[in-house]
């Protein structure tokens, strides 16, 4: 089951690693992982996804808990949350048939293109995971050339907030 | 402009105001503008070891058996990974160590310089915190925050590393020693939740089966005086862990002695019955639990525990209290005075009968588990037995790792905590004599005694020569059976006696010859009606290292010992009888 687990750290040399490290030394897999620092420049908020049962996600929560850089750790796929990742994919548009269903599409997802050659398309797309797995898949037929994709950013619904 | 150091001289300073009075340490290259500052000085006194491993075993030992934090100081490069393996030892028993290492400059970081390693890295999985100092302004508080971390919530090994630059003699920058630290991201819980510390109070009070499961968390925590209250106050039986031993005195009625792989039957069968485990301190290691599946069935588990991560992680707590030994014995104390429940006295009672019934059938030493010695036949069981009488009960015993320390474990019986000095976590083979050196330093005119195997000793022999040159008058109790007995015990057991690189032969150094050609005295024995004069001789040379090499019988096994994948109280008692 995927688990998304968003910290609060330390913005420091180092704080990373032993999270990371956390993960790799159990042999667990990050399947997706970003970090920037938050409003305070001291602190860092990352966000993580991987996959596990109950106990081996309460496990790895306290664990990460008791990593001295983290100042708060909450399991998000807990309880209500708002997922959102951003994806950047370069399609080749060989053709204007491509072009326009290329264009029907980014409509329907509400992406934009933000960037045109006369052979490709560079789309921009956010929102949850499956959403864009599903336009991946809808324009797969015309011809994916690169795909980046940020990695999960959660945040929890309603009034709960992670802050010092 | 006043009390302008050098990063070298802050960090022996730091040192000094941290209340550090010893360090062990070996000096290299990039440690040596701090081993300058070192020399000019006398508040700090220093050790000089033979291998950096040793210094952290040293550190280690003193730390144990003091309490204190212990302090190593080593170079960069080799004298870093040299050190790993005291780190990773510390870090398995949660002792509270600082280990400051030298390392290349700042500008030569990362470009393979000479007798560069990525020590935060290396260490970085086993050390509870780690720093790399990157200003001469940050080595002060950084080295404060490192013995404030070593110390509290659950103790472990924190790794200084410092730039040789950083410390560099020609720039002084004022010193400043933070009197008080404060980590947003480091709060330790040390008082556990009152209304859980409340509902493992009733439900010890209303047991009819009850059994008290203490580690090496008593230990740490200085906390065996509340846990012999509340045991006594609730006629409760105690098993201690190997890390334990001495949390709760060993020769007392209420002890059931060590449980786990090679525990008392009594002490396992007691817990395979029990109706409530009271767990505190402890974190059911797979040495102690068996076969999770089959772990004490009937049984609620209380367990308190400073590191909620040990909670629930291998065994699922009915009650889990998260907080230090101490603090919550005491609230427990206190809880139990003010509520009206009284134990059972009827169930406990005959709880007690059954337990002295095991005792009584099976017990380790009340029924004769091991043939008896003679002539030229030393068992080891009867090594520890000598040991325990010459020295009273009372020695600072260390021990290495095999068959040696479960026997140790088994027949010294430990009356009180920091006692009992062993590599229990991690299973370090060549800790016993460096750990010694730690204890012999900080109780310069106590009984220590390392007992060891011919192997383990071996891994470490080295320090003979730093006890030379420091006077440490430890005694060496070798159980020399020219075999890695623990080895061959399981080769014996699982791999048809077939003896694959467990034997010496003929390849034995002369122990004695040994002993003496570092400046120290030797004993061998070979029969056992020489062992317990020798061993009256060994400990009245108050004042000398004395390495006493005791063939004892290498067919020799340690029992009880666990079946895989069994229960608890699924047991070989002897070569031949099971449970």
């Amino acid at each position: 089951m995927k688990r998304i687990i968003s910290i609060l750290l330390e913005n420091e040399s180092g704080a990373l690693s032993r999270v990371v490290g956390l993960f790799a030394q159990r042999g667990y897999n990050i399947d997706t992982l970003t970090v920037a620092p938050t409003d305070d420049d001291t602190l860092s908020r990352l966000t993580l996804t991987t996959q596990g049962d109950d106990q081996m996600t309460e496990q790895m929560v306290k664990q990460l808990h008791k990593l001295i850089d983290t100042i708060k750790v909450v399991h998000l796929t807990e309880d209500l949350h708002i997922e959102c990742e951003l994806m950047l994919v370069k399609i080749k548009v060989a053709d204007n048939d491509a072009r326009a269903e290329i264009s029907r599409s980014v409509e329907i997802f509400r992406g934009h293109i933000v960037d045109m050659t006369a052979s490709t398309y560079t789309v921009q797309l956010a929102g949850d995971s499956d959403k864009l797995d599903a336009f991946i898949d809808a324009v797969r037929e015309v011809g994916i050339m690169e795909v980046v994709r940020s990695g999960v950013s959660g945040i929890s619904r309603g009034d709960k907030f992670l802050r010092v | 402009m006043a009390n302008m150091l050098s990063g070298g001289e802050i960090v022996i300073r730091a040192l000094k105001d941290a209340g550090v009075k010893n360090v062990w340490g070996y000096p290299g290259g990039a440690a040596l503008h701090i081993y300058d500052a070192l020399h000019r000085q006398d508040d700090v006194y220093h050790l000089l070891v033979r291998h950096e491993q040793a210094a952290v075993h040293a550190a280690d030992g003193f730390s144990r058996s003091t309490g204190e934090v212990g302090t190593a100081l080593v170079t960069s490069g080799p004298g870093a990974t040299n050190a790993i393996t005291g780190i990773a030892t510390a870090y398995m028993d949660s002792i509270p160590l600082v280990v400051i290492s030298g390392q290349v400059p700042m500008a030569k970081i990362g470009q393979d310089a000479f007798q560069e390693t990525d020590m935060v890295g290396v260490s970085r999985p086993i050390v509870k915190h780690s720093f790399l100092v990157t200003r001469t302004e940050d080595i002060a508080e950084t080295i404060a925050k490192a013995y404030y971390i070593a110390a509290t919530g659950r103790p472990g090994p924190v790794v200084v590393d410092i730039p040789k630059d950083i410390t560099d003699p020609s720039y002084k920058v004022p010193y400043k020693w933070p009197e008080n630290i404060k980590m947003r991201s480091y709060q330790p819980t040390n008082k556990g939740h009152r209304g859980q510390v409340k509902r493992a109070v009733k439900t010890l009070l209303e047991a009819k089966r009850p059994v008290i499961y203490a580690g090496g968390g008593i230990i740490l925590d200085n906390a065996s005086e509340y846990l012999t209250q509340l045991a006594q106050q609730l006629n409760c039986p105690v098993t201690n862990t190997l890390m334990g031993l001495g949390g709760y005195p060993a020769t007392d009625r209420q002890s059931l002695g060590m449980l786990g792989m090679h525990g008392t039957y009594e002490a396992n069968t007691a817990m395979h019955h029990a109706d409530v485990i009271f767990a505190v301190g402890a974190r059911f290691d797979d040495r102690v639990t068996n076969d999770l599946d089959k772990f004490c069935p009937h049984a609620t588990i209380i367990h308190v525990d400073v590191d909620p991560t040990s909670i629930s992680k291998n065994i699922n707590a009915h009650i889990p209290v998260v907080g230090t030994c101490t603090a919550v014995l005491k609230e427990m104390l206190s809880i139990a005075e003010q509520l009206e429940l009284k134990p059972d006295a009827e169930a406990i009672k005959d709880w007690w009968q059954q337990i002295d019934q095991w005792r009584e059938d099976q017990g380790i030493y009340t029924a004769t588990r091991y043939e008896p010695s003679s002539g030229a036949v030393i068992k080891p069981q009867d090594v520890i037995k000598a040991l325990y009488k010459v020295t009273d009960g009372e020695a600072f015993v260390t021990s290495d790792v095999g068959q040696h320390q479960m026997f140790a474990a088994q027949y010294y019986l430990f009356d009180k905590p920091r006692r009992w000095i062993n590599s229990g976590g991690l299973g370090t083979m060549g800790f016993g004599l460096p750990a010694a050196m730690g204890v012999q330093l900080a109780h310069p005119d106590a009984a220590v005694a390392c007992v060891t195997g011919e192997g383990s000793i071996q891994m470490c022999i080295q320090e003979l020569s730093t006890c030379n040159q420091h006077n440490l008058p430890i005694k060496i109790i070798n159980l020399n059976n020219s075999a890695l007995g623990m080895v061959r015990q399981w080769q014996d057991m699982n791999y048809s006696s077939r003896y694959s690189q467990s034997l010496y032969e003929d390849s034995l150094p002369d122990f004695v010859a040994l002993a003496e050609a570092y400046g120290h005295v030797g004993i061998k024995v070979t029969r056992f009606e020489d062992l317990e004069e020798k061993m009256r001789e060994c400990f009245e040379l108050k004042d000398r290292l004395v390495f006493m090499d005791i063939c004892v019988d290498q067919s020799e096994h340690v029992y009880p010992m666990q079946m895989p994948g069994g229960s608890m109280r699924d047991l070989w008692l002897s070569k031949t009888e099971r449970t």
